[in-house]
C-alpha cells in the first residue's frame, strides 16, 4: 500500500505523484473518501488515474493510495439475479446503505460475505485436479447449479474437503501442489477484468442460439459462441431486440450490460425479469440473469470498465460449462468513454477524436467470445449507436471487422412500425453454412432452401419496387405482381414481429419453417393458378391469405392450422374457389 | 474558507487561468471581480498543481490579468430550495429576477445532483393525458418520462409545450378494461428553464401561465438571449435541483420544460473550444452525450416517493436536421421524441407533429386496459401502419398520378388526409380526452377495408369499430 498525492484533477482523470511502485491497471483509492480509481498511464513519477466516481471536490495535495492489485471482479455464488454497477458494486446494497441516489465513496463487495451456501464436493479427497476442474457444486438457485472450479493457475491433489454451509470466503477444500505447498480453496475467485480467463481450446459450434425472433433465427442466425452486432439510429429497436434475446434465447446464463444507456431501461429489466418465466426452465428469468448497469449519468470511467466486468463474469460461467449470452448496450457509449479518457490524457486522436487503439480494444473484447472445449460458450451481441445513423463511423466500422453477424436496423422501417426494424437487404450472417447440419437434422431439410428462396424473393422485390416507383404496378408481369404480393407477405406475415404481444414474441424454429412453407406454397400455387387462368384479383383476395397472416400468432407450435391453410390454398386457388370455379 | 488571488495569467474566451493557488478543488465555486467592480460567478474546470482553470459564467469582458480578483469559495455551486420558489422567477443561476425578496431556503443543494440508483427507480407507467391527440393517441407521455420536442426555427414548439404544461393531467387507474379513469387530483408543479431564448418567447410562456393561474405552481429560471451564454451551462441543473426538491421532498409531480437545449449545447461548445479540446462531430465536445445525460437522466420516478419528474426539453434542430449532434444525442438518451414538421405547419396543421418519426418509448406500459383503454395499443399500431401506407401512396400519386393507384391505395390516401385533418389537427386550447382521441381513431379506421385491420385483435374491431351508419 503505497501513498501518493494528487497533482491534477480534470474531470474523471486524476494525476498523482509518489506512486513509483504501483503498476499499470492497479486499483487505487483517491482522496479522503477513498474513491475507486485505476491507473491507466505512467510517465516518470506521474500516474494517471481514471476515477470511477464523481471527482468534484478533489484537489492537489489530497492523498492517493494504491491497493497493489488490479481492478478485479469477485466470482462465486450470488451473482445470478444481481445488479451491479460497472465496477461490480451491488446496486441494491448501495441503495440500502445510501438511499435512492448514488452518493460517492460508498462501496460494498460484489459477493455477499455473510450468506452461506451449501457446498457439495464433486470429487473425492485424493483426486488430482488442475485449473478449471470442478471440485464441488452449490445449488445457487432453482435454475443454476454453481460449479466450484479450481482457479486457473493451480494444480495438485485435493487433501481435504469441508462440505456443508459456508460463506464465499470460507475454505471449502485444500489443495497440495507439486511443490508440496497447500492452498486453501474458497467458493470465490478474484479475477482481473482486463485479462481474459484462460481456456484449453476454442471450437466452432454449429448449434444455433435460438432467439424466437424470426428475422434473426431464420434469416440472420447466430451460433452459440458467435458474435453479432446490432447498429442503428436512435429508436430503431436495439434495446428491444437485445431484451428479446435476453428473454427468449436458449442460453443458460444471460449477462446484460447497460453501458451508458437509460436508467429506466435497467429498471424495466429489473421489474420485468423477475415476473417473466424462462421458457426453458419455467423459473423467473432473473434467476439466469446478471445485470451490469452503468447508466449514462453514472461516472464515465466506470462505464469504460463495465464491459470488462461483464465479459469476465461471462467467461466464468462458460468455464463452468454453461452457454452464456452477453449483451452490451451500447458499445458506442463504451467507445465514447474511451474517447473521453483518451482526450483527458491528451493522446493523439484518430478518427472523430476516438483513440487510435479503438479497433484493437473492440477486437480484443469480441475475441473473448467463443465456444470452448468442455462445452461452455460465450455469445456476444453488441449494440452500436452510430451518430446520425451513419454506418461509416469508426465504431461501426471497427466492429464490422470482427463480428460475423450484422443486424442492421433501419429508421425508415421503424417509422413504418415494421419491427424488428432489421433491414433484410443489408444484414448478414456468416454462420449459415455452419448451421446447416443442425438445421437439416433438427428443423427440416427444406428449411434452408425455403429461407434462401424467401431471401431471393425479397431481393427481387427491391429491384421491382424501383420499377413500380417509376412506372407503376401495371408495368409488371402477372408473375412479378404475384412475387410482389409474396414479398409483402414475407415482410408482414413473417418478418414483422411485435415484441410486446404475448402471442407473437417467440416462434420456435419448427414453426418458422412451417410459416415459410405456407407463404411459399401460396406463392407457387398462385403462379400455377394464374397460368391456368385464374385472375390475379381473385388470387390476391383469397380468404386464406388472412389465415396465413394470422398464423404467426400463438404461443405453441399449432401445427394443425398449417394443414388447414395448405388445403385452403389448394381449394381457394385451384379448387372450387379458383381456376376450377 | 475563502481565498482571494490576483494571479490570473491568461484569459481566453470565458476562461481564466489562475496561478499560485492553494487548496483549490475540482468543481469549486469561484467569485470573480473585474476592474470596475463587475462580478461574475464561475467554477473550476481543472486544477493542476497550483494552477486552476476557471470558467466565468458571465464571461470575461472587462477582466484583465493583474487586477481581477479571484475568490475560491470552498464549495460547489449551490442553490437554496424551498416551497416558496413556486410562483417566482429567477435568473439562470437561481437568483431572484422578479424584484421579489431572496427566498429563505429550506436547504442548500449543489446543482449537480447525484445519479439515481437504477435499482431505486420505479418504472414510469402512469399515462399523462396532455389533451393532444397526436401525443396521447400515438406517442403518449408518461409520468417520469423525458420526451423532447424536436423543432425548427419558426415552428410552434412553444405553443405546444405551453399547451402540454397547461393541460397535463393524470388519469386514475380504472378497473375496467374498456373504460378510462377519472382525472387525478394531486400536486403538480411546472419548472421552466429558459436557455438563450428571446424575451418575447419567455414572455409568451409567462403570459400563458399567468392567464391560467398556472403561474402559482410554476418556478421559472430564465437565462435569456442577452444574458451571459456560459451561465446557460448551469441553468438546466439549477432548474432540476429545484425540481428534485419539489418532487422528492415536497411530493409534487413536476413537469420540467427546458428550452432551448440547442443554445445550451452551443454554450458548452464555446467553453470546449476555448479549452482547445479535441472536438467530436461538428465541433461539439466528445463528452456531449454524457453531459446531456446528466441533465435528461434526472427525470424519473423513485420507488416509494410520491412525487416525480417528467421532462419536456425543447430543441430547435439546426437546419431541421435530425442527424445534427444535438437532436441525435438527445434522441439516444431521451425516451422518444416528438418531431415537428415544417410542411405540416405550412399546410396549416396544428400541432404540426410528424407522427411517423415521433416516438414514445414508454408507451407500452403506460397504455392499455386499466390505464387508458384495452384497444389503445392495437389501435395506435394500426393508425401508424395505415398512415405510413397512405403517405407512401401519396408520394406514388405525385409521380404517377392518382389514377395509377390501386383501389386499396386510394383508400389509404383518403385515410391519410382525414387523419391529418381530424386526428392531428386540433385547437391550441382544445383539450381532448383520451376517449375522444380513441373515438376519432376508430372513426378513421372505418375508412379502411376491414381486412386491412391486421394489427388489431378481432375482438376489439368487433367492439369498437363504428358500424356503417353509426359514424
Ligand atoms: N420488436 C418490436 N416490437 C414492437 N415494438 C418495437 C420492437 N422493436 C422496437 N420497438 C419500438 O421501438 C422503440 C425503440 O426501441 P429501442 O428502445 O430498442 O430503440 P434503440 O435502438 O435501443 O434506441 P436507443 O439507441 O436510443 O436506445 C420501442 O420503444 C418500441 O416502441
Amino acid at each position: 500500500m503505497e501513498r501518493g498525492t494528487i497533482l491534477k484533477v480534470a474531470g474523471p482523470l486524476v494525476v498523482a505523484v509518489g506512486l513509483e511502485r504501483a503498476k499499470m491497471y492497479d486499483l487505487v483509492r483517491v482522496g479522503e473518501q477513498g474513491l475507486m480509481g485505476e491507473i491507466i498511464e505512467m510517465r516518470g513519477d506521474r500516474a494517471s488515474i481514471q476515477v470511477y466516481e464523481e471527482t468534484e471536490g478533489l484537489g492537489p495535495g489530497m492523498p492517493v493510495e494504491s491497493t497493489g492489485a488490479p481492478l478485479s471482479v469477485e466470482l462465486g455464488p450470488g451473482m445470478l439475479g444481481a445488479v451491479y454497477d460497472g465496477v461490480q458494486r451491488p446496486l441494491d446494497e448501495l441503495e440500502r446503505r445510501a438511499g435512492a441516489f448514488l452518493s460517492r465513496g460508498i462501496s460494498a463487495p460484489g459477493l455477499d460475505r455473510d450468506k452461506r451456501w451449501e457446498f457439495v464436493p464433486a470429487v473425492a479427497v485424493g483426486a488430482r485436479v488442475s485449473g478449471g476442474d470442478i471440485i464441488g457444486t452449490v445449488q445457487e438457485n432453482e435454475v443454476i447449479e454453481h460449479r466450484i472450479l479450481v482457479p486457473p493457475a493451480l494444480a495438485g491433489e485435493i487433501v481435504e474437503f469441508s462440505a456443508g454451509a459456508h460463506t464465499v470466503t470460507d475454505t471449502v477444500a485444500k489443495l497440495r501442489d507439486a511443490d508440496g505447498a497447500v492452498h486453501d480453496l474458497t467458493m470465490m475467485q478474484v479475477w482481473p477484468v482486463r485479462m481474459p480467463r484462460p481456456y484449453a481450446r476454442k471450437v466452432a459450434s454449429g448449434e444455433p442460439l435460438v432467439t424466437g425472433t424470426r428475422v434473426i433465427d431464420t434469416f440472420f442466425p447466430l451460433v452459440k459462441g458467435g458474435v453479432a452486432c446490432i447498429p442503428g439510429p436512435f429508436g430503431a429497436g436495439k434495446t428491444v431486440t437485445q431484451h428479446q434475446v435476453a428473454k427468449w434465447s436458449n442460453a443458460q446464463v444471460v449477462i446484460f450490460i447497460g453501458c451508458g444507456e437509460r436508467g429506466n431501461e435497467m429498471t424495466d429489466v429489473l421489474m420485468e425479469f423477475p415476473e417473466l418465466t424462462d421458457p426453458y426452465s419455467g423459473q423467473p428469468l432473473m434467476k439466469r440473469t446478471v445485470l451490469v448497469a452503468n447508466t449514462s449519468n453514472m461516472p464515465v470511467a466506470a462505464r469504460e470498465a463495465s464491459v470488462y466486468t461483464g465479459i469476465t463474469m461471462a467467461e466464468y460461467f462458460r468455464d463452468m460449462g454453461y452457454e452464456v449470452v452477453l449483451q452490451a448496450d451500447s458499445t458506442s457509449r463504451w467507445a465514447e468513454a474511451m474517447r473521453e479518457i483518451s482526450g483527458r490524457l491528451e493522446e493523439m486522436p484518430g478518427d472523430e477524436g476516438f483513440p487510435a487503439y479503438l479497433g484493437t480494444k473492440l477486437a480484443a473484447f469480441y475475441e473473448r467470445a467463443g465456444a470452448v472445449e468442455c462445452l461452455g460458450s460465450v455469445s456476444v451481441i453488441g449494440s452500436v449507436s452510430p451518430p446520425g445513423g451513419d454506418l461509416s463511423e469508426p465504431v461501426v466500422q471497427n466492429t464490422l471487422r470482427v463480428v460475423k453477424v450484422f443486424w442492421a436496423l433501419q429508421d425508415t422501417l421503424a417509422y413504418e412500425r415494421h419491427f424488428p426494424a432489421i433491414d433484410w437487404l443489408t444484414s448478414y450472417s456468416l454462420y449459415l453454412e455452419r448451421l446447416r447440419p443442425h438445421w437439416d437434422a433438427e428443423v427440416s431439410e427444406r428449411y434452408r432452401a425455403r429461407r434462401d428462396e424467401c431471401m431471393a424473393i425479397l431481393q427481387r422485390e427491391s429491384n421491382l419496387a424501383e420499377i413500380v416507383r417509376l412506372v407503376g404496378l401495371e408495368a409488371l408481369s402477372p408473375e412479378e405482381q404475384i412475387l410482389m404480393e409474396t414479398a409483402k407477405s414475407i415482410r408482414e406475415d413473417f418478418l414483422q414481429q411485435n415484441a410486446f404481444r404475448d402471442d407473437d414474441q417467440f416462434t420456435s424454429l419448427a414453426k418458422q419453417d412451417r410459416l415459410l412453407e405456407m407463404i411459399l406454397l401460396f406463392h407457387t400455387t398462385a403462379i400455377e393458378a394464374h397460368r391456368q387462368g385464374a385472375p390475379l384479383r381473385g388470387i390476391f383476395s383469397a380468404p386464406v391469405r388472412e389465415k396465413i397472416a394470422r398464423a404467426k400468432y400463438g404461443t405453441g407450435d399449432e401445427t394443425d392450422i398449417f394443414d388447414e391453410i395448405a388445403s385452403d390454398i389448394e381449394t381457394q386457388l385451384v379448387g372450387e374457389g379458383g381456376v376450377n370455379a | 474558507m475563502t481565498r482571494e488571488y490576483t494571479t490570473t495569467r491568461d484569459i481566453v474566451g470565458p476562461l481564466l487561468l489562475v496561478e499560485r493557488v492553494v487548496d483549490v478543488t475540482y468543481g469549486e465555486l469561484v467569485e470573480l471581480e473585474y476592474p470596475g467592480g463587475v462580478r461574475s460567478l464561475g467554477n473550476v474546470l481543472e486544477v493542476n498543481g497550483d494552477v486552476a482553470l476557471v470558467q466565468a459564467f458571465a464571461g470575461t469582458s472587462g477582466a484583465n490579468p493583474s487586477e481581477t480578483k479571484v475568490r475560491f469559495l470552498g464549495r460547489a455551486l449551490e442553490i437554496g430550495v424551498s416551497r416558496d420558489m413556486l410562483g417566482r422567477v429567477f435568473d439562470g443561476l437561481g437568483r431572484p429576477r422578479d424584484g421579489g425578496p431572496e427566498i429563505i431556503p429550506d436547504e442548500r443543494r449543489t446543482i449537480y445532483g447525484e445519479p439515481i440508483n437504477p435499482t431505486a427507480r420505479d418504472f414510469p407507467d402512469d399515462f399523462i393525458q396532455t389533451g393532444v391527440s397526436a401525443i396521447d393517441g400515438l406517442n403518449p407521455l408518461v409520468r417520469g418520462q423525458k420526451l423532447p420536442i424536436f423543432s425548427g426555427a419558426g415552428l410552434p414548439h412553444n405553443e405546444l409545450a405551453a399547451q402540454v404544461a397547461r393541460q397535463a393531467a393524470v388519469l386514475a387507474r380504472s378497473a375496467q378494461a374498456d373504460a378510462v379513469g377519472e382525472k387525478l387530483e394531486g400536486e403538480f408543479a411546472v419548472v421552466f428553464a429558459a436557455m438563450g431564448i428571446t424575451f418575447a418567447d419567455a414572455d409568451f410562456f409567462m403570459t400563458e401561465f399567468r392567464n391560467t393561474a398556472a403561474i402559482e405552481r410554476a418556478v421559472l429560471f430564465l437565462n435569456l438571449a442577452d444574458d451571459p451564454a456560459v451561465e446557460r451551462i448551469a441553468t438546466p441543473r439549477v432548474a432540476l435541483t429545484a425540481a428534485e426538491y419539489l418532487a422528492y421532498t415536497c411530493d409534487m409531480h413536476v413537469l420540467v420544460v427546458l428550452t432551448d437545449m440547442t443554445y445550451y449545447c452551443e454554450a458548452l461548445r464555446e467553453v470546449s473550444a476555448a479549452r482547445k479540446e479535441v472536438p467530436g462531430r461538428r465541433g461539439y465536445p466528445g463528452y456531449l452525450y454524457t453531459d446531456l445525460a446528466t441533465i435528461y437522466e434526472r427525470a424519473g420516478r423513485i420507488k416509494g416517493a410520491k412525487g416525480s419528474i417528467t421532462q419536456v426539453p425543447i430543441l430547435t434542430m439546426p437546419d431541421d436536421d435530425k442527424t445534427h449532434p444535438i437532436p441525435d444525442l438527445t434522441g439516444y438518451i431521451t425516451e422518444g421524441q416528438i418531431i415537428l414538421d415544417r410542411s405540416l405547419n405550412r399546410s396549416g396543421v396544428y400541432p404540426p407533429i410528424a407522427v411517423l418519426p415521433s416516438l414514445s418509448r414508454l408507451k407500452q406500459k403506460g397504455i392499455g386496459a386499466g390505464k387508458t383503454r384495452e384497444d389503445h395499443a392495437d389501435l395506435s399500431n394500426q393508425l401508424f401502419g395505415a398512415y405510413a401506407r397512405g403517405v407512401q401512396a401519396k408520394e406514388l400519386a405525385v409521380i404517377l398520378g392518382e389514377a395509377a393507384l390501386s383501389d386499396s391505395d386510394k383508400a389509404f390516401v383518403a385515410f391519410a388526409d382525414a387523419f391529418e385533418a381530424r386526428f392531428i389537427q386540433q385547437g391550441q386550447h382544445e383539450d381532448r380526452s383520451i376517449e375522444r382521441t380513441l373515438e376519432i381513431g376508430w372513426e378513421l379506421m372505418a375508412l379502411l377495408p376491414r381486412s386491412e385491420l391486421k394489427r388489431i385483435k378481432d375482438a376489439y374491431v368487433e367492439k369498437y369499430l363504428p358500424r356503417e351508419g353509426d359514424a
